[in-house]
């Protein structure tokens, strides 16, 4: 699986950035997320109940942050276990830009694979719902951190 | 016997009306007091270290009550799943096997493969619970590619090489020396596309165990459970035969797929008496996709040689036939013994050599399906026919008429170890040929042309061989079981009839069938007569459904008990008429001696209330009888495929077909079609539309309907289906078997048929639309 995005946030870069880096902010950001928690400064874990095609299950997921270079890119590696649904293990290459009015432009590229019974079940589907587990994420992102917004 | 019900008439299927009206007990309709149920781990990898597994969450789940590691299994000494088939190499040692414990212990090899079962009160508590059990495993480079294995590092530990055997037949120097003297040599490359069973019901086991009595009971979806029995006796070690019933209700189909013992019902067994409980588990759908064995998966370069008449000198056959991450229980006879001596086919080739390699994948196991090793041979030896055609200038149909053994020529042993004891095959092409109207398929062609369409014909002249036999060549050749069938005839004292047999039905109509059988031969009503199959605790013994042999064999044996009733029969009725045995004849159920005459039914209530009794016979009339055929049989026929491409979407339309068989004498002709349609359908399957399909990664992304392609009934056409006859020449009912045929010459017809009309011999199957689109522009 392939799969690249850019969203335009209005915040600047160094909110987008602590934000991205503030595991309260990425657990309200994430469908269905349970938990999330700071291993250490560079590790995450979260427990996030998902949905591809009809594979439903909570995954246990372990991030990882590499090649930080604070406030323009890093390098997310993922490893999703669902145990009876299968596995995903995927790296999302994070990059920041200044775009105009103070806002910052965010663009991403993932590679990943899947395995059991989501790659035999969901194969078909795992790009559009990997899709729409993004968009969903970064609308939920671009409310968190759009200063406009009030807090709810 | 009566006309309607006796050997010859189509009489409707007695069985089907329970399974129309919802009455069939399938595996999973049984429920047993205590009942729990289980779940399978299974690897979510296709190759991978297991680390550890952690049951200590799931256990807490309400409701559950065990979960079992291979550590488990292993620790209480149960043993490994048997391949029933030792195939040796050319070299003469003996094929390499990979040890296949029920439970995956250190490693799985392919995503699917089991490593556990939970067990809890409720199968949604079973759900939860295993979703809860932490296995940590390390993931490993598989093999997945058919053609790359050999040379691929091995997938399992303690093996020199991916290679279980490199195997061969026939004369490799003759055939090379005939090769290099040929007027013209065709080359075909082909892939013989995985496939993977979806019988309608899936695999499904219910076990218990009796502390009091120590016996198991295992109610499962087999095609032959008293091999299954004696492989969870002699080689797992579940239990001794005597402390183990093994009974399959109505299955739902099976295709070669329900043949084997696999891991979920051995666990299962072994498991209720550890938890003292009965377990039920019935597979997904998607389980099935994962671990029923799957089927085909070769890749194969051909070489035919002809001679300036035509006439073929030498067939050069090199596969590798990926046999997946373990040989399943016939897995290694499947692309040796059962494919290697059909080369031959219908032809009088006089060289033939075959080289099989089998091979280890990361891929769920492979074994027989529907025909199993006779639609591989028969896709190579008619698909290189029918290039050789066209490559010499010459009608496929006449080419093939030029080469086929002459009705004079019969026995005829070919060169790859099989002695043909009956056939006229261009009788069967002739009416193929009359039935498709060859002579007009040009006027059809343009007529199709005219609507964007490409129209081709393709032909299928194929040969099987059925009824595995005789035992003892079969256990030289490295079987390791015997290939008879046992029946038994008991006439109940008030003259109606129980029939046993070994065999087993799971949609082939035996209680049809084998009723009609004995009701003729014994001229009693076919109403009358009962057969009881699939349960060890009634049946003495036998091996099963598998290769088209249930009425050649199993008919047969039933045959051989009949005359056992009728010597007896004769015996009594003799003392009762104050006749010699000598001078009475049995005719249409009735003992004769000049104007007297006594019923089977009069007899039989005389034999089990002895007053008027001969004083040397015992009571009773009740016979057994086990029957080891000398040969196999040989079905064989014409298939002729027409199919339209079009050249706008590239959809394949297979727009008609006609298959003329000859399996013999003919019990029942409507089951006979049935038989030939659905096996058409499956072939069609094939050709255009199943493939199973594993990643690079080893992982199986056709694991469901919406990526694996099943026929419909829009797919296929209105078959065109005859038979012609030739009795089989050695049992009594000179019947062939037609279980097999319709899957075995069908793919080869119909991808002739749309290389005809593509005008390439490079087509995969299936032949999807997409693949077609691709190849009619150039891409």
């Amino acid at each position: 699986m392939e799969q690249a995005g850019e969203y335009r946030i209005p915040a600047e870069r160094a909110v987008v950035w602590r934000s991205l880096n503030d595991p309260a902010v990425l657990a309200r950001c994430i469908d269905g997320c349970q938990s999330m928690e700071q291993l250490a400064d560079d590790r995450f874990a979260a427990t996030v109940k998902a949905r591809v095609g009809p594979v439903r299950a909570t995954f246990d997921v372990a991030l990882t942050l590499t090649d930080m270079r604070p406030p323009e890119s890093y390098v997310l590696e993922a490893e999703v276990k669902g145990k009876t649904a299968g596995f995903g293990k995927g790296t999302a290459e994070v990059a920041l830009a200044d775009a105009d009015d103070g806002a910052t432009l965010l663009s991403y590229r993932v590679v990943g694979r899947v395995g059991g019974k989501l790659a035999q079940i969901g194969a078909r589907l795992i790009d559009s719902a990997a899709r729409k587990m993004a968009d969903d994420f970064f609308s939920a992102f671009h409310q968190a951190v759009d200063p406009t917004t009030k807090p709810s | 016997m009566s006309a309607e019900t006796g050997i010859g008439a189509a009489v409707k299927r007695r069985e089907d009306l329970r399974f129309i009206t919802g009455r069939g007990t399938y595996t999973d309709d049984l429920n047993v007091p205590g009942q729990t149920y289980g779940v399978f781990l299974r690897s979510p990898y296709a190759r991978a270290k297991i680390n550890a597994i952690d049951a200590a969450q799931a256990l807490q789940v309400e409701g559950a009550l065990a979960v079992f590691t291979g550590q488990d299994t292993a620790a209480a000494g149960l043993g490994d799943l048997p391949c029933g088939w030792l195939v040796k190499s050319k070299d003469g040692s003996d094929m390499v096997s990979a040890p296949h414990p029920p439970l995956a212990v250190s490693q799985v090899n392919y995503v699917g493969e089991p490593f556990g079962l939970v067990v809890a009160e409720s199968l949604a508590a079973a759900r939860e619970a295993a979703e809860l059990v932490a296995a940590d495993f390390e993931e490993l480079t598989p093999v997945v590619a058919t053609a790359e294995a050999a040379q691929a590092s091995p997938i399992h530990e303690g093996l020199e090489a991916n290679l279980a055997y490199d195997w061969e037949l026939g004369d490799e120097a003759a055939t090379d020396a005939a090769l290099a003297a040929a007027a013209h040599v065709t080359r075909l490359d082909l892939t013989n596309n995985r496939l993977i069973p979806n019988a309608i019901e899936p695999r499904a086991a219910l076990a218990t165990f009796d502390p009091a009595s120590g016996e198991y009971e295992l109610r499962t979806t087999s095609q032959n459970p008293h091999l299954e029995r004696l492989v969870l006796s002699a080689f797992v070690q579940i239990a001794p035969e005597h402390k183990l019933r093994v009974v399959a209700p109505d299955v739902g189909g099976g295709f070669g797929s329900k043949i084997f013992v696999y891991a979920e019902e051995t666990v299962v067994t072994w498991a209720a008496a550890k938890v003292g409980r009965p377990i039920k588990w019935t597979a997904e759908r998607s389980e099935s996709f994962l671990a029923d064995a799957h089927a085909r998966d070769h890749v194969t370069h051909a070489e035919l040689g002809l001679d300036e008449a035509g006439r073929f000198t030498a067939l050069k056959v090199r596969t590798t036939a990926n046999l997946g991450a373990y040989l399943s229980l016939f897995g290694s006879s499947v692309p040796t013994f059962l494919y290697g001596t059909l080369l031959a086919g219908q032809y009088k080739t006089p060289n033939i050599h075959v080289q099989t390699h089998g091979v280890y994948t990361n891929t769920a196991p492979v074994d027989a399906y529907r025909g199993a090793g006779r639609p591989e041979a028969t896709f190579v030896v008619e698909r290189i026919v029918e290039a050789a055609a066209r490559e010499t200038g010459r009608d496929p149909a006449e080419l093939r008429r030029l080469n086929m053994i002459e009705p004079g020529d019969f026995p005829y042993e070919t060169p790859v170890a099989l002695v043909y004891d009956t056939g006229n095959y261009q009788a069967s092409l002739d009416r193929a040929l009359q039935l498709a109207d060859y002579g007009g398929f040009k006027q059809r062609r343009a007529a199709s042309e005219a609507e964007g369409k490409r129209r081709g014909i393709g032909f299928s002249c194929y040969i099987e061989a059925c009824g595995l036999a005789p035992s003892q060549l079969a256990i030289q050749l490295g079987a390791g079981v015997g290939l008879y069938e046992s029946g038994e005839i008991r006439i109940n004292p008030t003259g109606s009839v129980t029939v046993f047999t070994g065999s087993h039905s799971h949609g082939q109509g035996h209680e049809t069938t084998f009723a009609q059988v004995v009701s003729d031969k014994l001229g009693v009503p076919f109403d009358d007569v009962e057969v009881v199959h699939g349960d060890t605790g009634r049946v003495e013994f036998g091996l099963g459904t598998y290769g088209s042999r249930s009425l050649a064999v199993g008919g047969s044996a039933l045959i051989s008990a009949a005359d056992k009733i009728i010597a007896k029969g004769t015996r009594i009725a003799a003392h009762m008429m104050q006749a010699e045995p000598d001078n009475v004849a049995f005719e249409a159920g009735a003992f004769i001696s000049g104007n007297q005459r006594l019923t089977l039914q009069e007899v039989a209530f005389a034999s089990y209330v002895p007053a008027d009794y001969p004083p040397d016979l015992e009571p009773g009339l009740s016979e057994k009888a086990f029957y080891d055929p000398e040969n196999f049989t040989y079905p064989a026929g014409a298939h002729i495929a027409e199919v339209e491409v079009d050249e706008a979407t590239g959809v394949v339309q297979l727009v008609n077909f006609v298959a003329v068989d000859d399996f013999g004498q003919i019990i029942n002709p409507m089951i006979v079609d049935g038989q030939v349609h659905g096996g058409l359908a499956q072939g069609a399957g094939q050709a255009l539309l199943e493939h199973g399909i594993y990643d690079a990664d080893g992982q199986l992304t056709t694991g469901s309907y919406m990526d694996y392609c099943m026929p419909r009934a829009d797919d296929v056409p209105d078959f065109t289906v005859d038979t012609t006859v030739t009795p089989c020449t050695h049992n009594p009912l000179g019947v062939k078997g037609c279980g097999e045929a319709g899957a075995i010459g069908s793919p080869a017809a119909i991808i002739n048929a749309v290389t005809d009309a593509l005008g390439t011999e490079d087509v995969a199957m299936p032949a999807t639309p997409e693949q077609m689109w691709r190849k009619l522009r150039g891409l």
